[in-house]
């Protein structure tokens, strides 16, 4: 799967892209495909303030629980409803459909230190070379 | 998030089949010092794997488990006294070609781990015990049976171990031996030639909750591979796909197998677990057995329930039981969403004047409480199939 080159992301395998004022949150490809099948998705109710780097919500497959991290401080104006009655959606959207939660940005020069595409997927790329070697 | 693939470290062991696993792409983790397929994303992961075993058969690998044989020493007698001696089931009552669920205990009548005990002779046993606890448990059975004629040999890295389990795994076995399988009852065993291995250990065990078998083969690599493919290919027509430990985890869950260092450990005592079955008090002396004695005297202060959630979330491992009143009253054991049931359903410790079913308990779930309820177990039991006599 390709990383649109309009989000940006993190090391903790986030993503982030902002269109009128808004930030959409999700998870990476990368991400849920080390998970696995995700069975359940905690997010935080609209109104809640995201604290850049802190936890805001957890994404589960059968085994085990996944922390999520804020990529960047905010107050959350909606979380994605679809994803309680269809969690899989996760696996097979990450990046458009399987959104976690939609943010009002309150320091926007965060986004400035988080990876671009290129940056993020060469990360990945010497992740998967030390687990393959 | 965090990653959850290990990459390979040369600390963690391998079984011989390790390159295989990799080779199929399968997400590998740290089990207990052991570096293991938890799921093979190539054939649908966890969630395929474990409808495979309830409905087709699967393959696992359990080469890690420990192999712990006890035999006679100058005369006939002492390996029967010495396993009498360690475990708490009672072996004498086994037939040449039985095997039996058991554990060995501490003196306080606790858990030093479970195991299946087969009786191959007259005064010849196999130990079959876990990963996480080999070296403990081989050094518990040597100094414990120094007083007794007997000989213990550790022949854990002597065989590659694979489980194939499921309604089809008989069928896919049948194509690779020349054994009769109907005529091995569950827990009973037999020795036959697979894939060309004379004398193979053909065990009908597991650790699923379906019928399926136990193979013991030699452990060198081209063998274990060979013999790991046959399998594959034997079971292809029967829906067999390679199955992890995530798998082997859910299923026994649903099972309500006890799982060591979760359900059984070294704090928690026969009584407790629910484990009564097993443990002969009659059959004489055995080392744990006056502790367990005054345990039962004393009465039961937690018992091993089954818990299914009614609120959403997922109860796991070491989350906190609450009462209605929001105090503590227990402790999750094991839990996770059941793919057969869809439904979460965990096992935990609590008193027993809540054990009752229909019970509300709430789990504590990252700082949320989540309603459950005591529900009957196991879980899932496997549908009854009339026996050829």
């Amino acid at each position: 799967m390709a990383y649109p080159t309009e989000y940006r992301y993190t090391k903790e395998h986030e993503w982030i892209v902002v269109k009128g004022g808004v930030a959409t949150i999700g998870i990476t490809d990368y991400a849920q495909h080390e998970l696995g099948d995700v069975v359940f998705v905690e997010l935080p109710k609209a109104g809640t303030k995201l604290a850049a780097g802190k936890i805001f919500g957890s994404v589960e497959s059968v085994k085990a629980v996944s922390e999520i991290y804020a990529p960047a401080s905010g107050d959350v104006v909606e979380a994605n409803a679809a994803l309680h009655d269809k969690p899989e959606t996760l696996n097979t959207d990450p990046h458009g459909a399987g959104w976690l939660v939609k943010v009002k940005l309150t320091n926007p020069a965060e986004l400035s230190s988080l990876l671009d595409a290129a940056a993020y997927e060469a990360f990945i790329a010497e992740k998967q070379k030390e687990a393959s070697s | 998030m965090e990653s959850a693939t290990t990459p390979p470290n040369p600390v963690l062991r391998k079984t011989p089949l390790n390159a295989v696993h990799r080779r199929r792409g399968a997400k590998m983790v740290n089990f207990g010092g052991w570096d293991m397929p938890v799921e093979y994303p190539a054939s649908g992961g966890l969630m395929a794997e474990h409808r495979a075993v309830r409905s087709g058969c699967g393959l696992f690998d359990v080469s890690h488990m420990g192999d712990i044989r006890v035999h006679s020493g100058k005369s006939a007698g002492g390996a029967l006294a010495a396993v009498q001696h360690i475990t708490m089931n009672d072996a004498s009552r086994l037939a040449i070609g039985q095997a039996q669920y058991s554990a060995m205990l501490y003196p306080e009548g606790t858990f030093v781990d479970d195991v299946i005990v087969h009786r191959l002779g007259e005064d010849d046993f196999l130990l079959v015990i876990n990963a996480g606890t080999r070296e403990k448990d081989i050094s518990w059975v040597r100094e414990n049976s120094k007083g007794f004629d007997c000989r213990v040999e550790e022949l854990s890295d002597a065989y590659t171990q694979l489980a194939i389990q499921g309604p089809r795994a008989v069928d896919a076995l049948r194509k690779l031996t020349d054994a009769n399988l109907d005529g091995i009852k569950n827990y009973w065993f037999t020795h036959g030639t697979v894939c060309g291995l004379k004398n193979t250990l053909i065990a009908r065990t597991g650790y699923t909750g379906e019928d399926g078998f136990e193979i013991y083969v030699p452990s060198d690599v081209a063998t274990s591979e060979r013999v790991w493919n046959a399998v594959l290919e034997a079971g292809k027509e029967f829906g067999l796909v390679p199955c992890g430990l995530g798998a082997r985890n859910t299923l026994r869950l649903e099972a309500k197998m006890a799982l060591y260092g979760h359900e059984i450990s070294e704090k928690i005592n026969v009584w407790e677990a629910g484990l009564e079955r097993y443990c002969r008090m009659e059959k004489g002396e055995f080392i744990g057995r006056a502790a367990l004695e005054k345990a039962q005297a004393a009465g039961l202060q937690r018992t091993l329930v089954g818990l299914e959630m009614i609120e959403r979330g997922i109860a796991r491992d070491q989350y906190r039981c609450l009462n209605e009143a929001g105090e503590a009253i227990g402790v999750v054991t094991s839990g996770s969403p059941s793919p057969t049931l869809g439904k979460n359903i965990a096992l935990a410790y609590v008193p027993p004047a809540m054990a009752g079913i229909g019970t509300p308990i709430w789990v504590e779930i990252r700082s949320q409480r989540c309603r459950a309820q005591v529900v009957a177990t196991p879980f899932y039991k496997r549908p009854k199939k009339a026996q050829a006599l």
